[in-house]
């Protein structure tokens, strides 16, 4: 019944903790088919916790995360693994197999999971590099790539086997400009062209505002705010302000949680 | 995409390995150890056998011609059962020979030799050996030669 | 003193913990060997890193192994005029303890350490994380054709040494030192056994194989992704299997040498 229904992904009353620290204390989220959809919150909130929750890497203490009907958590080791063929996922540095080229890695998903020829496998993996602009960098091995052109190869690879979603794990961080330019309109050319579910987490504010049809930020292990990028640039929280903005103080503090300063200074804190 | 440089090289690995397997069996240690299964087995009892042990070698002037394949108790005699496996090429001992346990040296392990008597017939499947020597102890040896020195 | 128990009941429970982590992983990886069949290509290429690349220090150590037990068991052997037995001397030393024991630490120090790095290092860098997400188990992919690799190559580089340190013994047995090449061959044939000396020898090796690749995958799939966890990982896979080979040994002689 889900599975029609318009969300892709449906989280509710997700509780994750790690030790004592609840990472996440009830957080509801939809993704929608189709659209991209973009997770900020500051270094620290566990995005990147959320898109291993997705893909059954860990596991919630609390609540229900359904992926295209299916409740990941509840999963068996086989369904589990059946779910995940069809999710794609970019790792903050691409992750890619270091010992073989750019080729093979692309290729990879497709000799693991599928019994086409060699030559179909060429034809594939030349259109999927293609797509992210480096056919041209096939025989490189991966310590030979920069880290935009790593992640463009990642990007190639988690769409080989043609999934209904790819989550991003900070696709923009440490990039320089023109490498970010290039991610930014290869995300969203990605997402319209094959009609992909995108889940961005990140913390570019600019670059996931400029691309996102949905946002929705993070904060203390909570739904701060979540509207379209325009609904939130006009979000009365102040909060969300200071985020968006980048402001150095408000009313999350520039400092970290302390002793009065005098009394410190003074040694007399017991 | 696998190179072949490898499957060689594994290829070569691995015929190195058996080839190191092979020498240390056939080479290094007594591989007759496969081929002694066919004999014909002969009992003798022994008061004693000492340090005698199942697989020790049995020699007839100096040859190995069998090994020991059992050692058993019985319970009347109190005497030890001795199963010897003689090797089939052997097939004409004389069947009044006569069986001693020996040590190798002063103090190598224990062996049974055996010597040919005069009968006409030969030793086969189920013979008794009836001429034995039991095993020197060399405490009992001590004690002889101490006891005999004191009666002087 | 409570401090001291404390600290003993801390250990304890941790020392439990990853045995029981241990064990759950091999659990897991050995449920990936029946899929290695269709594909042993995988286990070949790692039978590459893992035994042909240990093979010239295993041969090169062998060599002088034997060499020195020929040189020491000569000069002890002369004293009772007994240098006939030099052959069954090396020989038995080699494949009942030599062999399998040395070729073992040599093997942790070799192979295990190289493959707790490589897969701390592709837990480090997201790859193992990656392939989860590509659904593919790294255990089944990267792990068990590791595992397997290992277990086979032990014991073929056990006998590689023994045979090689064979060797190195009657180079200066024979060649140098003058002992009877008849006398050194014979005796040693005479007193060496296949079942209780060679047979018992592949047995150790394949244990230690086991035990150490055992040892060297789960401590580089259960390291701390950090370069500084990596690294403590590979001492503690050369540490651990060393000591594991030492232990074990001890045990399996008792069990089979009576």
């Amino acid at each position: 019944m889900e599975s029609t229904s318009n969300h892709l992904i449906q989280i509710r009353d997700l509780v994750y903790r790690r030790g004592n620290r609840a990472i996440f204390d009830g957080v509801d989220i939809d993704i929608q088919r189709g659209k991209l959809t973009a997770i900020m919150g500051p270094s620290g909130t566990g995005k990147t916790t959320l898109l291993r929750l997705i893909g059954g890497q860990l596991r919630p203490d609390e609540g229900s995360v359904v992926v295209d009907g299916q409740n990941v958590p509840d999963l068996k080791y086989g369904a589990l693994y059946e779910l995940r063929k069809r999710m794609g996922m970019l790792f903050q540095n691409g992750a890619l197999l270091t010992d073989i080229n750019v080729f093979d890695n692309v290729a990879f998903p497709l000799r693991e999971h599928t019994d086409l020829s060699e030559s179909m496998i060429r034809d594939l993996v030349l259109m999927k590099l293609h797509a992210v602009g480096l056919r041209g960098a096939r025989d490189l091995m991966p310590s030979e790539l920069s880290g935009g052109m790593s992640r463009r190869v990642a990007l190639a690879r988690a769409i080989a086997l043609d999934p209904m979603m790819i989550m991003y794990d900070e696709p923009f961080t440490g990039q320089d400009p023109i490498s970010m330019g290039v991610l930014v309109s290869l995300l969203r050319s990605l997402t319209d062209a094959l009609g992909l579910t995108s889940v961005v987490v990140s913390h570019d504010v600019k670059e996931s505002l400029s691309i996102a049809d949905y946002v929705y930020v993070i904060s203390e292990g909570k739904v701060v705010e979540h509207g379209t990028p325009s609904t939130l640039e006009q979000s009365t929280s102040p909060w969300v302000q200071q985020f968006i903005q980048g402001q150095s103080d408000g009313p999350v503090p520039f400092h970290f949680p302390a002793p009065d300063y005098a009394e410190d200074l003074l040694g007399n804190n017991s | 995409m696998y190179s072949k440089t490898v499957q060689v090289w594994v290829g070569i690995f691995v015929m190195a390995g058996m080839a190191s397997l092979l020498m240390l069996s056939m080479k290094v240690s007594n591989i007759s150890a496969f081929t002694e299964t066919d004999g014909y087995e002969v009992t003798a009892n022994f008061a004693n056998i000492g340090g005698l042990k199942v697989r020790s070698p049995v020699s007839m002037a100096g040859v190995v011609i069998g090994r020991v394949a059992k050692i058993g108790f019985d319970r009347e005699s109190y005497e030890a059962v001795v199963t010897i496996k003689i090797q089939n090429q052997y097939d004409n001992i004389p069947e009044d020979a006569s069986v001693s346990i020996f040590t190798a040296g002063l103090l190598g392990e224990q062996y049974i030799d055996m010597e040919a008597g005069g009968a006409e017939e030969f030793l086969r499947q189920g013979s008794e050996l009836q001429l034995t020597q039991s095993a020197i102890v060399l405490e009992q040896i001590i004690g002889q030669f101490i006891v005999s020195q004191a009666d002087e | 003193m409570i401090g001291f128990l404390q600290r003993l009941g801390a250990t304890t429970i941790g020392v439990n913990e990853r045995l029981g982590r241990g064990s759950l992983f091999l659990w897991h990886v050995l449920g990936g060997f029946p899929g290695l069949l269709p594909r042993f290509q995988l286990v070949i290429q790692q039978m590459y890193s893992v035994g042909v690349l240990s093979l010239l220090i295993i041969a090169v150590a062998g060599l002088f192994v034997g060499m020195v037990l020929a040189l020491q068991g000569y000069n002890t052997l002369v004293d009772f005029g007994a240098t006939e037995s030099l052959g069954v001397m090396v020989a038995l030393s080699l494949v009942r303890e030599l062999g399998p024991v040395v070729a073992g630490l040599l093997f942790a120090g070799r192979a295990g350490s190289a493959l707790t790095a490589e897969i701390g290092l592709m837990k480090a860098t997201e790859q193992l994380s990656a392939m989860e997400m590509m659904a593919v188990d790294p255990l089944h992919r990267i792990v068990a054709p590791r595992f397997l690799a290992g277990i086979l190559s032990m014991p073929l580089l056990a006998a590689i040494f023994s045979a090689v340190a064979i060797i190195g013994g009657h180079l200066v047995g024979v060649e140098l030192l003058g002992v009877d090449e008849g006398a050194f061959w014979s005796q040693m044939q005479a007193k060496v056994d296949l079942y209780d000396d060679i047979a018992n020898g592949v047995i150790k090796s394949i244990v230690f194989g086991f035990v150490i690749t055992w040892i060297a995958v789960f401590e580089g799939y259960d390291a701390v992704p950090t370069s500084e966890g990596v690294s403590r990982a590979t001492t503690n896979t050369v540490v651990h299997g060393s000591l594991a080979v030492l232990g074990l040994d001890f045990i399996l002689t008792a069990l089979m040498f009576d």
